[in-house]
């Protein structure tokens, strides 16, 4: 099914709307006959990408080139390329039949091959005898039917599907996701499909791109992205997961929730922090607590149809999710293994925020636009410099009004213990701030941020001409 | 009791409404000079309209109010059409101005309306007459058409014409093939607002009819009254006017029943 033959090639592709960097340096291959899917939250830039590809918008940078041949300067109308819109966009002036053979009558195919066409594609979508029904009298299923049938009968060399089920309710989606997997399998042509919904990603899909931000997070096949998510996010968005602050002790050897684990991964470095992430299916529960590697105690036990879920409270205090097909009683103490196999260890992309900043004066220095006071003599005013703040130096506030700045509560994970949140500050130009705190924000929570002097450790930048070697390590 | 007084109060405002039009439409069949003598039944009234009574002026009054009233509507149908699908794919802020602006004409008045009219065929010493008449109507026309247009692009799914695109229509294909078969009812209203608005004009008419002798209904009927009562003739011709009115008052409801009939039956 899928081979090395590369028929689309995104290399470099940058798009803002309003100085709003939507896509960011994408890079991507896409292979002849393959099903790839664009899966993130909203707001990632999959449909941005996916609207570029079908070319109802520009790009500012990169290019695209569809086997072999630049794609971009293509007007829409002539690429070979076909969507599935999310609210369908059919004619409502016109009646199924007329839907679909729309395509074909404007290259001025003769009629008794349209003809043979229309029924073709609408016997492979299960809308025979549907031809003169006017399409708004069509359920969302039908009408989604239709136009993925007015898309195919154009023979495209691509099909770009826009969450083409996201309208359906959800019974009629799995039916949908089985018959398009069918669909791709019989025709062979290429799909790239963007969705918001993992679990659709991962039915669906040969290969995923994780997308956030603008940014590829990670490319791989759904077992892959499932079993070794590259960072916290693609952990976090892709199934239930627990993650974790921990330290690689050496190679095959990690250290988190307060105990030492043998792990697989190896090539992080001797002491180096990182992020540790532990499906909740693959936590060992038992009421013996010998001999196993943790205990706890089980705070919650829900049952979810197949298995039972379990929040439990670990002697050493982190909070962990358990599925078990087993329950076991609130209350009671477990012990907890975890195979090797099963510990995913991942880089941090970051262990501190490391901000760039001007100098004011000898007591205060300038951060994402704004003044804050610190301990700045050693350096002369008016120069450039980095300032490292600990994440958990960095206190949030109620009221907006009480802090230095202020900031829309973005990302949240929680860290067993912790919850570890993205601050944005700006989004245009791109601050963001990175913050450990015990106390519950929602996600779009306006907060006030306070950051003490002595918390500010300013640096020279390293990219100074003049850089004398301030300790600033490179922060991955 | 109650029911009583609200019967006679819907009686009362009923025959005030319509006695006038009820009294001319009489009337209209005698051949008295002065409304309100009846001289016995008559359609002479009626074929001196057509046969170019009163020098055949009133008859071309009224072919000019039609032909003007019909070139009006169909250029600013297509003038607000084309604005109304441009004005649509502004920024947010952008079409917020554009909609500011396509109010004013709307709310101007008449009089302030022909007399800028006026006021800048002179300046450019434009002779005034048929031309001028129809630039005008068709300048207070075209806001009302992309009123009526607008609500049906907004109702129109936003990949309508994307998909259209996608499918291999040329950007014109997608307006001519897609878009304007979406939007044909906006415009058709758009359009049969614009011909009564301009049937209807008298201040705009006024001011930019020049002195070439050029009449329309609405001017030729003032003219008429200060000249001293007016021509028996009328007196058919608003019959006549009023009962297509009617007429298509009545098609226009069964229409609309008919459809919402349909609709019903389909959900």
């Amino acid at each position: 099914m899928a081979n090395n033959d590369v028929i689309i090639k995104i290399e470099h592709l940058s798009k803002s709307f309003d100085d709003k960097k939507v896509l960011n340096d994408i890079n991507l291959e896409v292979r002849r006959g393959e099903f790839v899917t664009l899966l993130g939250p909203s707001g990632c830039g999959k449909t941005t990408l996916l609207r570029i590809l079908a070319g109802f918008i520009a790009s500012d940078e990169g290019t695209v080139s569809l086997d072999g041949k630049d794609l971009l300067g293509v007007p829409p109308y002539r690429r070979p390329l076909n969507t599935v819109f999310q609210r369908y966009a059919l004619f409502p002036h016109l009646d199924v039949y007329d839907n679909i053979a729309f395509g074909l009558k404007l290259q001025n195919v003769p009629e008794d091959e349209i003809d043979e066409r229309v029924r073709k594609v609408l016997k492979m979508v299960v809308m025979s005898d549907y031809e003169e029904r006017d399409v708004e009298s069509l359920s969302g299923g039908q009408q989604q039917r239709v136009a993925i049938a007015r898309a195919l009968i154009n023979q495209p060399k691509v099909l770009l599907l826009d969450e083409p089920l996201a309208a359906l309710d959800l019974k009629m989606r799995k039916d949908m996701q089985i018959e398009l997997k069918e669909m791709h399998r019989k025709l062979g042509i290429t799909f790239i499909y963007v969705t918001h919904d993992q679990e659709e990603a991962l039915t669906l899909s040969d290969t995923i791109v994780v997308m956030n931000g603008g940014k590829i997070q990670q490319i791989g096949t759904p077992a892959d992205i499932y079993n070794e998510p590259v960072n916290s996010f693609v952990a976090d968005f892709i199934g239930e997961s627990n993650i974790l602050n921990g330290t690689m002790l050496s190679d095959r050897r990690v250290n988190f929730i307060g105990h030492d684990f043998d792990c697989v991964d190896e090539g992080f470095g001797e002491n180096v922090p990182v992020d540790v992430v532990i499906r909740p299916e693959d936590i060992y529960i038992m009421n013996n607590t010998e001999k196993t590697q943790f205990t706890g105690t089980v705070n919650s036990c829900t049952f979810k149809g197949v298995h039972y879920e379990m929040f439990v409270d670990t002697d050493e205090g982190f909070e962990m999710q358990i599925q078990d097909y087993n329950a076991f009683e609130p209350g009671s103490h477990v012990g907890l293994i975890i195979k090797p196999s099963d510990i995913q260890v991942m880089h941090k992309e970051r262990t501190c925020n490391t901000i760039k900043g001007r100098v004011i004066d000898a007591g205060h220095v300038e951060l994402m636009g704004t003044s804050f006071e610190c301990d700045a003599h050693d350096f002369e005013p008016d120069s450039e410099v980095e300032a490292r703040i600990d994440f958990d130096k960095i206190d949030l506030l109620d009221d907006k009004e009480d802090g230095t700045l202020t900031g829309e509560v973005g990302f949240i994970l929680y860290k067993g213990d912790h919850y570890h949140l993205t601050i944005c500050i700006d989004e245009k130009s791109a601050n963001y701030l990175y913050v450990d705190t015990n106390d519950v924000w929602d996600k779009c929570d306006m907060v006030g941020v306070r950051i003490l002097p002595e918390d500010i450790h300013l640096g020279r930048p390293k990219a100074a001409p003049l850089g004398k070697a301030e300790g600033l390590e490179a922060i991955p | 009791m109650k029911k009583l007084l609200a019967q006679t109060y819907i009686w009362i405002l009923l025959v005030l409404l319509y006695a006038p039009i009820v009294i001319i439409a009489v009337f209209s069949f005698t051949e008295a000079k002065v409304l309100g003598n009846w001289t016995g039944f008559s359609t002479k009234l009626y074929s001196s309209l057509f046969s170019g009574g009163v020098n055949g002026s009133l008859l071309r009054a009224i072919e000019n109010t039609l032909s003007i009233g019909i070139i009006a509507a169909v250029c600013s149908t297509i003038l607000g059409t084309i604005a109304a699908i441009g004005i649509f794919n502004l920024t947010s802020r952008k079409k917020h101005i554009m909609y500011f602006l396509n109010d004013i004409p709307m709310l101007n008045p008449d009089i302030i309306t022909g007399i800028s009219l006026f006021i800048l065929f002179v300046t450019f010493s434009v002779t005034q007459g048929y031309i001028t008449v129809v630039i005008a109507h068709i300048t207070f026309c075209t806001p009302y058409v992309v009123l009526s247009v607008m609500p049906r692009l907004k109702q129109m799914n936003p990949n309508t014409y994307e998909a259209a695109l996608d499918l291999g229509a040329t950007p014109f294909q997608a307006l001519w093939k897609v878009i304007i078969p979406e939007i044909r009812p906006g415009m058709v209203s758009g359009m049969l607002l614009a011909f009564t608005l301009s049937i209807d004009d008298f201040a705009v008419t006024l001011f930019t009819k020049g002195n070439q002798g050029l009449e329309t209904l609405s001017t030729y009927i003032y003219a008429d009254a200060r000249k001293g009562g007016l021509t028996p003739e009328l007196r058919p011709l608003s019959t006549i006017i009023f009962v297509t009115v009617l007429l298509l008052l009545i098609i226009i409801n069964l229409r609309s029943t008919k459809t919402q009939g349909q609709g019903s039956k389909k959900h």
